[in-house]
C-alpha cells in the first residue's frame, strides 16, 4: 500500500543548512538536512532542545529560509521567495498548530477558524463561514461554534486550533508540540484526532520531544545537533483510540 | 484582507479596550472641539463686524485732508486744511457715481443743559448726512436747507445726549449750550446703539456744517467730506471720480503726491475682516497644537497596542497575513480612533458654540471647518498610526508567535 513511487512528494529538503550569527560566533542550527515527506504521511520529528527541531519547523513552515540548500514545498522552491510570497504560500499550503493554541482572545471558535481565510480573497463571507463550520465539525466542535476562546478548555482550544489549521485545506499540517500543554487524557484525544486526519489522507508533521508520540505516527525522524540521526518508517502504528480507552480513569476528580 | 474585514478587526480591537481607546480619543475630541469653537468665534465676530459696518452703509466714502503718512514725518498744519468749500461745490456739480455728499466739521467738548452736562462731539454736516449714514429720526425733524444757508444754531441729538442731559424726557424745542453757544434741538435721532468695537454711536450732536464751521470753530476748511456711492459695487468708480474732481480742483500735477486721502467703508470692512481672520488663524493654530498632542497620544497607545498584540500579529503572519495586511489593520485602527474622536469633537464643538451663542457671543460655524476637521483627523490617524503600524508589520513572525 505504501508505494512511495506513486505518492506525491509534499516536502523535499535538499541539504538544508541554517546558520545564525550570535554575537561574533556563527551557530549552525541545521547542518545539512535532507528528506522527503510524501502525501499522506504522519511524520513525527523528535529531538532534544538544541537539536535544531524548532529551526527545522520554521523552515518547513516557510517562516524562515535556509542559509543554503533548498526546500521545495508542494513543488514550490521556497529559498528565494520574498516575505510576501512566503506569507501567501503559508496561507494556501500550510496549517499550523501551536503548543499554546494561539487563539484570538474574546473571539468565537468560528471566527478563530475563519482567520486564515480572511487573508485569502478567493473566499467570500459565506464561503469562509461554511469552511470554518465544516472544519469545526471535523474536529468534533460542531456544537461550540459561537463559544469564545476564553470559555473553552485546553482540549477544546487545541481542537479549534486544529480546525483553523484544516480550514484552508493545506498540503501539510505542521504541529509544534501540539500536546505539550495538555494532560495525558486530552493528549491522547488529540492524537486520536490526528490519526483520524491521517486516515483521511492528511499529511502531518508533528514536532515533539515526547518519544511516546512516535508510536502513533507512520514515520519518525530524530534530529541531533542539526543533523538527522534516525529516520524510520513505523510499520506498527499503535491506535491512540485504544490507548485512550485503556487509560485508567484518573481524571475523574 | 479586504477593508470590511479590516474595519471589523479594528472595531473589535477598539471595543475590547474601550476605555483606553476613549482616553486616546479624548485628546482629539478636545482638540477638534477647540478648533471648531475658535473658528466659530472668529467667523461669528467677523460676520457681526461686517453687519455693523453694513448698518452704517457699505457705500460710504470718506475724503480726508493730508497726504499719506510716510515714516512718521510731521506734516505741515496747512496740509490738514486742504478740503475747502470749492471742493464740496465741485463734487456736487460733477458727481455721477456719487449720490450724497456731506462736508464734515467737528468740534468736541462739553455740552450743557440746565444743571446737566456731558462730553460729546458736534458734527457739522449737510442734509445728505442723514442718507449717507442711514440715520432715522425718532422725534422732531432734521434741520433744513435754510438752516444751512443761514448758519442757524439748531441741532439734532442722539439718544445718549437725551438720556444724559434730559433724563429721557423729550428735548425737542429745548436749547443746549456747547462752548457757550446755544443750539436749539429740532429733532432726535433713532438709537443705533454701540458698534461692535464698543463705540457709542448715539453720543452725537449734528448741526449744520456752516454753523459749526463759522460759529463754533471759526475755520474755513472741512475736517472731511463724506460721500456715498450709488451702490456698493460702484464704490471704486466713485472713488476714481472723486479723485479726479479733487485733482483738478487742487491743480495737482501728474505724478505729484495728493493732498487728500479717500477711503471707502468697503476697504475698512476688508481691513476689519482680515484683522479678524488673523486673530482667528492665531486662535485656530493654538487649538491645532492640541490636536498635535492628541496625535502623539494616539501614537503612544498604538505602540502599546502593537506590543500587547505581538503574539496575535505573529499568529496572523503565520496563517498568511502579509506585512501590508498587518500595517493596514493598525492604520485603520488609529484612523478610526482619530475619526471617531473627530466626530465627537465636532459634536462637542457644536454644543460649545451653541452654549457661547446662548450667553451672547457672536458665533457661526463655517461648514468647511467641519470637513477640515475630518480631513485633519484622518491625516492624524494615518500620520501618527504609521510608525506603530510599520513596527507591527516589520515584526518577525517566528519571534512574534513565541512572544510572551
Amino acid at each position: 500500500m505504501e508505494n512511495k513511487n506513486i505518492k506525491k512528494v509534499i516536502i523535499e529538503l535538499q541539504d538544508v543548512r541554517r546558520d545564525f550569527q550570535v554575537g561574533s560566533e556563527i551557530v549552525h542550527a541545521l547542518r545539512g538536512v535532507s528528506f522527503k515527506i510524501y502525501e499522506g504521511e504522519f511524520v513525527t520529528i523528535m529531538g532534544t532542545s538544541g537539536s535544531g527541531k524548532s529551526t527545522l519547523l520554521n523552515q518547513l513552515g516557510c517562516l524562515d529560509t535556509p542559509t543554503s540548500g533548498e526546500y521545495i514545498l508542494d513543488g514550490t522552491p521556497v529559498r528565494t521567495m520574498s516575505k510576501n510570497q512566503r506569507a501567501r504560500l503559508r496561507n494556501r499550503k500550510i496549517g499550523f498548530v501551536f503548543q499554546n493554541y494561539n487563539l484570538l482572545a474574546k473571539t468565537t471558535a468560528v471566527e478563530n477558524v475563519e482567520l486564515p481565510l480572511m487573508y485569502n480573497s478567493k473566499y467570500n463571507i459565506s464561503q469562509r463561514r461554511e469552511a470554518a463550520i465544516n472544519a469545526l465539525k471535523a474536529v468534533g466542535l460542531g456544537d461550540r461554534l459561537e463559544h469564545k476562546s476564553n470559555q473553552m478548555s485546553g482540549g477544546q482550544m487545541q481542537r479549534v486550533a486544529i480546525a483553523r489549521a484544516l480550514v484552508n485545506d493545506p498540503s501539510v499540517i505542521l504541529a509544534d508540540e501540539a500536546t505539550g500543554n495538555l494532560d495525558t487524557k486530552t493528549s491522547f484525544e488529540m492524537l486520536v484526532l490526528f490519526q483520524k486526519l491521517h486516515q483521511y489522507g492528511r499529511t502531518i508533521v508533528f514536532v515533539t520531544h515526547n518519544p511516546d508520540i512516535a508510536r502513533y505516527s507512520s514515520r519518525n525522524i530524530v534530529l541531533r545537533d542539526g543533523k538527522i540521526c534516525e529516520d524510520v518508517i513505523n510499520n506498527d502504528i499503535q491506535s491512540a483510540a485504544s490507548a485512550l480507552a485503556a487509560l485508567p480513569d484518573i481524571n475523574d476528580d | 484582507m479586504n477593508f470590511l474585514n479590516l474595519f471589523k478587526v479594528a472595531m473589535t480591537a477598539i471595543a475590547s479596550n474601550a476605555f483606553r481607546s476613549f482616553l486616546s480619543m479624548l485628546g482629539i475630541i478636545i482638540g477638534v472641539a477647540a478648533v471648531i469653537i475658535m473658528m466659530a468665534i472668529g467667523q461669528g465676530s467677523k460676520e457681526s463686524i461686517r453687519g455693523e459696518i453694513a448698518k452704517m452703509g457699505t457705500n460710504i466714502i470718506s475724503i480726508r485732508p493730508g497726504a499719506e503718512m510716510r515714516g512718521g514725518v510731521r506734516l505741515d498744519p496747512s496740509a490738514m486744511q486742504t478740503l475747502k468749500m470749492t471742493d464740496y461745490e465741485a463734487i456736487q456739480r460733477e458727481k455721477k457715481y456719487v449720490t450724497y455728499v456731506s462736508p464734515e466739521v467737528t468740534a468736541s467738548g462739553q455740552c450743557i443743559y440746565g444743571a446737566n452736562n456731558t462730553n460729546t462731539t458736534v458734527y457739522g454736516e449737510s442734509l445728505d448726512y442723514l442718507n449717507i449714514r442711514l440715520w432715522e429720526m425718532e422725534d422732531g425733524e432734521f434741520f433744513t436747507d435754510d438752516d444751512i444757508h443761514k448758519g442757524s444754531k439748531v441741532c439734532v441729538v442722539g439718544q445718549t445726549i437725551v438720556d444724559d442731559l434730559f433724563n429721557g424726557s423729550n428735548p425737542v424745542g429745548k436749547n443746549i449750550r456747547f462752548k457757550s453757544i446755544p443750539f436749539k434741538i429740532v429733532g432726535v435721532l433713532k438709537s443705533k446703539g454701540e458698534n461692535s468695537w464698543g463705540m457709542d454711536q448715539d453720543n452725537v450732536v449734528i448741526a449744520p456744517y456752516t454753523t459749526v464751521m463759522k460759529r463754533l470753530n471759526a475755520q474755513t476748511y472741512f475736517n472731511s467730506i463724506t460721500c456715498s456711492a450709488i451702490t456698493e459695487e460702484l464704490t471704486d468708480n466713485a472713488i476714481d471720480e472723486l479723485t479726479e474732481i479733487l485733482h483738478n480742483n487742487h491743480r495737482i500735477p501728474e505724478g505729484a503726491e495728493d493732498d487728500f486721502r479717500i477711503n471707502s467703508q468697503a476697504e475698512m470692512m476688508d481691513t476689519m475682516s482680515s484683522t479678524m481672520d488673523t486673530i482667528t488663524i492665531i486662535l485656530v493654530v493654538a487649538a491645532a497644537f492640541s490636536l498635535l498632542v492628541a496625535g502623539i497620544g494616539i501614537m503612544n497607545i498604538m505602540l502599546v497596542s502593537v506590543t500587547e498584540r505581538t503574539k496575535e500579529i505573529g499568529l496572523r503572519m503565520s496563517v498568511g497575513a502579509r506585512g501590508i495586511d498587518i500595517s493596514n489593520q493598525f492604520l485603520i485602527e488609529s484612523v478610526m480612533i482619530a475619526l471617531t474622536g473627530g466626530i465627537l469633537g465636532v459634536l462637542l464643538g457644536w454644543l460649545g458654540t451653541m452654549g457661547l451663542g446662548a450667553i451672547g457671543l457672536p458665533t457661526s460655524i463655517p461648514a468647511w471647518s467641519i470637513f477640515v476637521s475630518f480631513a485633519v483627523c484622518t491625516v492624524i490617524g494615518i500620520g501618527f498610526g504609521y510608525f506603530p503600524a510599520k513596527k507591527a508589520a516589520s515584526l518577525d513572525p517566528i519571534e512574534a508567535i513565541r512572544y510572551e
